[in-house]
């Protein structure tokens, strides 16, 4: 299936946010997540399936004023 | 010290932690500032988020998560929610932009933002101007602090409005308040701290430094300084002279 992660195009296996996240390498605890433009709490993760042409953030933290 | 939803900090200074030479440089600014709460972002991960977040707590200060960047309130709310739960705070400096030569905040746009985080439960930092009647309409919303503007972001122009800022100080005295952005010489803290202000946040005033540990300890003196001379009570100016050395006894020496 292919969504897009932080703006790239990406083809994936899975079909849960949990799931590809394990499957791109993003570590779990330490970045936070967005589907479709609507915030996905760490615990809803597992729940959130993916359909062809979703658009994932994944967010670290970074420095700012 | 005011305290910001509860919580009082020995310092009236909050700094950003953007545009250092080095992450030493930060860390340098941060000891040298004393400051209290350190300003962050969040990005798209791209490896560095877990060195900067240990940077960061071992700063030993309180994280305020912005939403910086977000021009709409659904991109605002959102990037606030992904905050808390990658911060772990429920503090948020809520920017909602409006115009992209000044960052000027988007006064609608962000009441409405701030409506939403604060039924949410969030604890928001309004970055806001110096309206007063916004500052009404943050505060019914369920805003504890303000942080207006100083002057534009990054533009060093100090405080652009001091006739608005002493009246909206003045017209909500028990509301704490930052005055956030434009700062670019400690005489404007100075300035913005004998207004009455709580806090200033800065942060490109120092980072931009040649010296920004230099700048940083500059910044927090003067803030200090200010602070100080609130609290002992300013005389009033007038137009014209008085001595101030005594007349009586004077000799006679024509």
């Amino acid at each position: 299936m292919r969504i897009e992660i932080n703006g790239t195009p990406q083809e994936v296996e899975d079909d849960t946010l949990d799931a590809v996240l394990e499957e791109l390498g993003h570590p779990h605890e330490s970045v936070a997540t967005a589907l479709n433009g609507e915030f996905v709490a760490r615990g809803e993760r597992g729940a959130a399936r993916l359909r062809e042409g979703d658009r994932v953030e994944v967010l670290a933290p970074m420095k700012g004023g | 010290m005011a305290a910001f939803y509860g919580v009082t900090l020995d310092s009236p200074m909050m700094l950003g932690t953007a545009q250092y030479p080095s992450p030493k440089v930060l860390a340098d600014a941060f000891a040298a500032s004393g400051a209290g709460v350190a300003t962050v972002s969040l990005r798209r991960e791209a490896g560095g988020g877990q060195d900067f977040r240990a940077l960061v707590e071992g700063l030993g200060v309180r994280v305020l998560p912005n939403t910086a960047g977000c021009h709409s309130v659904k991109e605002a709310v959102t990037t606030a929610q992904m905050a808390r739960e990658l911060f772990g705070t429920a503090w948020i400096k809520l920017e909602v932009i409006g115009h992209a030569d000044t960052l000027q905040p988007d006064p609608f746009g962000l009441v409405e933002a701030a409506r939403i985080l604060c039924a949410e439960g969030f604890e928001v930092f309004p970055y806001t101007t110096e309206d007063l009647v916004l500052a009404e309409r943050l505060l019914q919303a369920g805003c504890g602090v303000l942080m207006p503007w100083g002057a534009p972001i990054g533009t060093g122009l100090g405080l652009n409005n001091r006739y608005g800022l002493r009246s909206l100080r003045a017209q909500f005295p028990e509301v704490p308040m930052v005055i956030d952005a434009g700062l670019g010489m400690p005489s404007q803290a100075a300035e913005a701290m004998e207004m009455g202000y709580d806090a200033i946040l800065l942060n490109t005033a120092v980072a931009k430094a040649g010296d920004p540990a230099a700048m940083a300890r500059a910044f927090a003196m003067a803030a200090e300084a200010g602070r100080l001379a609130r609290g002992a009570d300013p005389m009033a100016p007038r137009d014209m002279a008085a001595p101030s050395t005594p007349l009586i006894g004077k000799a006679w020496l024509e």
